[in-house]
């Protein structure tokens, strides 16, 4: 079986293993299941991303030759992205089973069935070469995930998973739209296909308003500021398993699809021409960095904290983006790979504080320092990688990021993205002090330390962060290697 | 030098790791006092040793390059010895052995608790500096640099009271401000338009970027360093005065603010190079900022009640002279400036230790409180008097020699002003150094307070007379620093 019949099964296995762990019984097994599953997947797109490097794989459903059936279609960039949202999501498992324990105390079959869905949904919008085929898998995860935050054990997880749905149905309506505007114009729905039929079309009032469509849809998704009204409360009261895989992956792949439809179905030299796109990415990249920081800066519930500061690092990659570089692609490919290791651990830390003190209010992490002092560290030195403090993941991504700005003359952007960093400092130096340079008040319980089992994986992702500030053969290398790709010559390109 | 040769060598790496293995071990070892302490002497003397190993290798030019980590192509962590590391690394050191018994006696006469966390920080720092001493690019010292703020944080904060998380907070925001928003951004210029960042002896900027850019980068340097304390960005070393007295002599004496002007020296010899110093658009800007920095600190030091909050302002405006010599842009300055870095340590540990002695003594710690203390505690008076002489540059002392040489090398340089203000800051120096020894001698005990020797415990003044005697020391032996200054420009 070579790679190219192998590289589908990265989404099929778990599709189907979600309708195996639905009917599962117990809490141990569908675990079990859901986990081999995601490794599976895991294993196969880490096989799929050299030979995606090298050339561009496609995959023909049903043997009908593209157009005209559905092609999977992988290069460096989408392999990189399937590599990281399956690989973070193993990660999140082995973090799962202790803390989904407590919070889903019934049947979990459901539960996971529905994660697998959510994880099938977002590995075929990454792999997928079909426009139509993003929207349907769009959809899937997205019903999933609404479906997962409401299981969260606040109520307040119903209004924030209501919320998202309605917000995220918008921005799945305005994409659809997008598409059907592509489809209406160009006559197909395969993504290479179309982007070789547009340029005939580029000049119609249909084909900009496609464009505009499809970006603010996927922007919503994206969190992009000012869409992002959905996602703190989603993040602050969803299961904590689901924040720690959503904060990893959902934004990721949003932003991996709204790079796809620019570069390589639009063009730069279109998407960028007809519509003021840099300015206006750069402006609402520069926005969200300064307000999710500065939000994030006052919040008291820690995972509205960290959710604020997604906001602002979803910034950080849209800035990238907007230099309309390769240095500034690169960047933001790396921080995408970089930030879903940076949040996936800071998420993991607090949920274990969580765990343990069923609260995560600032003021009840009060001397937790010394009662905590493993998941507490954690949380710190995966602190000190969201600020990005050399040796750690998010040094490289700042370190790209800023030498992209210097490369294009961009100084006030430097000024700004080292300001926000220190804003980073701040909400990051709050949670420090108040674990370790405050006394515990009497009337806070007493805590011991959390259980292994959700402390080995924190620590796992928090030595991931450090080992990937240290070794970056592999993320900068396939950073750069999608970069190129989105640049370059894209899906046109030739294929086996 | 032949018992030099018989020490071991072990690398560069190993003097960087030993602190931090020496923390590990004491952090451990927290709940066992007799144990812990034992390990703060094995720890520092065991550095002292590693560092004089490298004495010999090094003179026989067999210290070369270790590269410890590649992190992108080009962009490694590496380390290597050159004469100013050297001159860093011995004056660490050798000041760490002083201050552990110093320490060891201080904190535990002083009631502190927590005492684990502690001395493993105070290793930590020590460490970082030795990595800041060695590092062979800028990576390397960011690193380092970063290492050093955040290790420090705690032991300011040491006492958990809310006027020490203020102070605390103080100095952290101010040292990580500077850094990442200045530093760094121009440690990514100089990477993007030279494709390097090695410390090479003359410099890597010239020809690669104009005079106007390296002068902004100048700029962003200079103020990045925020360890040098140049004004505005000063504040963090008085706000850190709320440490415990071993934390403030050691580290924000040394280890720390020396660090600070060992990154600007090194800047300037191996990033920008004295030659192009000369021709960069506005370095004459850095120069007078830190020339003003001198001055106006030592005014605001003069106003200064609090005995440690003198001596404070008294490290930023001695630390001015550090980076004036560097931005004069003149040999003989530079060496001053490289020989100032021993000079001053040496002489302004001892301040520190004795303004420590004096607030375990007696609970004094306001200068109009040390009437008569003379007669009370004549060691330490005695030895603070030669640490203020020191500081002022007075002979038999070894400051009179890092001053003459700045002072030459301004005159060398044809800086008339600059030349002037060494001359007034030095007058200033006298003003607000010698009053505390004057009223210790001079005056009487007062009223309701008895006679009598009374002084501090021995551990805590044996250290404070050895750094006063090797101040003196300095006055006979400066051919040591100066020899290897000059070796940096061969």
């Amino acid at each position: 079986m070579n790679i190219v019949d192998l590289m589908p099964f990265s989404v099929l296995v778990p599709l189907i293993a979600s309708a195996i762990v639905a009917l599962l019984p117990g809490r141990t097994l569908p675990w079990a299941v859901t986990f081999l599953a995601a490794l599976i997947s895991a294993i196969i797109a880490a096989l799929t991303l050299p030979a995606a490097t090298e050339v561009t794989l496609s995959y023909p459903f049903g043997n009908w030759p593209p157009p005209i059936g559905i092609e999977y279609r992988v290069d460096a960039a989408n392999a990189f992205v399937a590599l990281l949202v399956s690989s973070m999501a193993s990660l999140a498992l082995l973090w799962a089973r202790t803390s989904v324990n407590r919070e889903v105390p019934r049947r979990q079959g459901p539960f996971y069935a529905l994660f697998l869905l959510a994880l099938a949904g977002l590995l075929g919008i990454t792999m997928t070469g079909d426009a139509f085929n993003v929207f349907v898998f769009l959809e899937i995860s997205s019903l999933a995930t609404y479906a997962l935050v409401a299981y969260g054990s606040d109520r307040r997880a119903l209004l924030a998973a209501f919320r998202y749905l309605i917000m995220g149905t918008i921005g799945a309506t305005f994409l659809l739209i997008g598409i059907a505007f592509l489809y209406m114009m160009t006559g197909t729905l395969n993504m290479a296909d179309m982007a070789e039929r547009l340029p005939e079309v580029r000049d119609t009032r249909a084909v900009r308003a496609a464009l505009a469509f499809i970006i603010v849809g996927l922007g919503l998704k994206l969190a992009l500021l000012p869409l992002h009204l959905w996602l703190p409360n989603a993040y602050a009261y969803a299961p904590n398993f689901v924040t720690v895989f959503l904060a990893g992956t959902a934004t990721k792949v949003a932003l991996y699809v709204m790079l796809r439809f620019i570069f390589t179905v639009f063009a730069p030299d279109y998407s960028f021409v007809v519509l003021p796109l840099a300015t206006v990415l750069m402006v609402l990249a520069v926005a969200g960095m300064f307000a999710g920081s500065w939000v994030a800066m006052f919040q008291v519930h820690l995972k509205r904290m960290l959710a604020y500061s997604s906001v602002a690092q979803v910034g950080y990659m849209v800035l990238g983006v907007s230099l309309v570089t390769t240095a500034g692609l690169t960047a933001a490919f790396l921080h995408l790979f970089n930030h879903a290791l940076i949040k996936t651990a800071l998420f993991m830390a607090i949920g274990t504080v969580m765990y343990q003190t069923n609260s995560i209010k600032i003021d009840d992490l009060r001397g937790l320092g010394r009662q905590m002092p493993w998941t507490m560290t954690a949380f710190a030195l995966a602190g000190l990688s969201i600020i990005g403090v050399p040796t750690t993941a998010g040094f490289i991504s700042k370190w790209y990021l800023i030498l992209a700005a210097i490369d294009v003359q961009a100084w006030w952007l430097v000024g700004l993205i080292v300001l926000t960093s220190m804003m980073a400092v701040v909400y990051i130096w709050r949670v420090v002090e108040a674990a370790w340079m405050t006394k515990r008040p009497a009337d806070l319980p007493t805590v011991r330390e959390a259980p292994l089992s959700l402390l080995l994986p924190t620590w796992l992702l928090v030595a991931l962060n450090f080992y990937f500030g240290l070794d970056t053969r592999l993320t900068v290398g396939a950073a750069s290697a999608a970069a190129d790709v989105m640049l370059g010559a894209g899906l046109g390109g030739a294929a086996p | 030098m032949n018992l030099l040769a018989l020490l071991p060598n072990i690398g560069l790496i190993g003097v960087v790791l030993l602190p931090f293995l020496g923390a590990v071990a004491i952090a451990l070892a927290a709940a066992r006092p007799g144990l812990r302490n034992a390990l703060c002497w094995v720890s520092s003397v065991a550095f002292l040793l590693a560092v004089l190993g490298q004495v010999a290798p090094f003179l026989d030019g067999e210290s070369s390059r270790q590269v410890v980590w590649q992190l992108l192509p080009e962009l490694t962590i590496a380390f290597r010895l050159e004469p100013l590391g050297l001159i860093f690394l011995l004056l660490s050191s050798s000041l760490w052995l002083l201050a552990t018994p110093y320490a060891i006696g201080y904190m535990a006469h002083g009631g502190y608790t927590n005492l684990g966390r502690f001395f493993a920080c105070y290793a930590i720092a020590l460490g970082a500096a030795a990595g800041i001493a060695v590092s062979d690019n800028l990576l390397t010292m960011f690193v380092f640099y970063e290492i050093l703020s955040v290790s420090t944080y705690p032991l300011v904060a040491h006492t958990g009271t809310s006027k020490a998380r203020r102070g605390a907070r103080a100095y952290i925001a101010l040292l990580l401000l500077t850094s990442i928003c200045f530093w760094l951004p121009a440690m990514i210029w100089v990477w993007a338009s030279t494709g390097s960042l090695d410390f090479v002896a003359g410099g890597i900027l010239q020809g690669q970027v104009s005079t106007t850019a390296a002068g902004w980068m100048l700029v962003l340097f200079m103020f990045g360093t925020g360890k040098a304390a140049l004004m505005p960005f000063h504040r963090w070393l008085p706000a850190a005065m709320v440490a415990p007295t071993p934390v403030s002599a050691l580290l924000h004496a040394v280890a720390v603010v020396k660090a600070g002007v060992f990154v600007v020296l090194k800047l300037a010899l191996y990033v920008f190079g004295i030659d192009f110093l000369r021709e960069i658009a506005f370095s004459d800007f850095v120069l007078y900022v830190a020339a003003f920095t001198m001055l106006t600190a030592s005014l605001i030091a003069m106003n200064q009640d609090n005995l440690k909050a003198r001596l404070a302002y008294s490290t930023v405006s001695q630390l001015s002279y550090i980076v004036v010599g560097a931005m004069l842009a003149s040999q003989l300055a530079a060496i001053g400036a490289g020989m100032h870095m021993v000079m001053h340590g040496y002489g302004k540990i001892t301040l520190f230790f004795c303004a420590g002695a004096i607030y375990l003594a007696s609970k004094k710690t306001l200068v109009s409180e040390l009437d008569g203390l003379g007669r009370r505690m004549p060691f330490t008076m005695g030895a603070f008097l030669l640490g203020a002489l020191c500081v002022i540059g007075i002979p038999p002392l070894g400051g009179l020699w890092s001053k003459w040489h700045l002072v030459t090398g301004a005159f060398d340089a044809g800086h008339g002003l600059i030349l002037a203000a060494f001359l007034i800051s030095t007058l200033l120096n006298i003003a607000y150094l010698l009053p505390p020894v004057l009223r210790a001698f001079l005056k009487p005990l007062p009223a309701g307070e008895s006679g009598g020797i009374k002084e501090a415990p021995w551990i805590c003044v044996v250290p404070l007379t050895l750094t006063a005697a090797g101040a003196v020391m300095l006055f006979f032996f400066a051919g040591l620093p100066f020899g290897l200054m000059e070796a940096v420009f061969e």
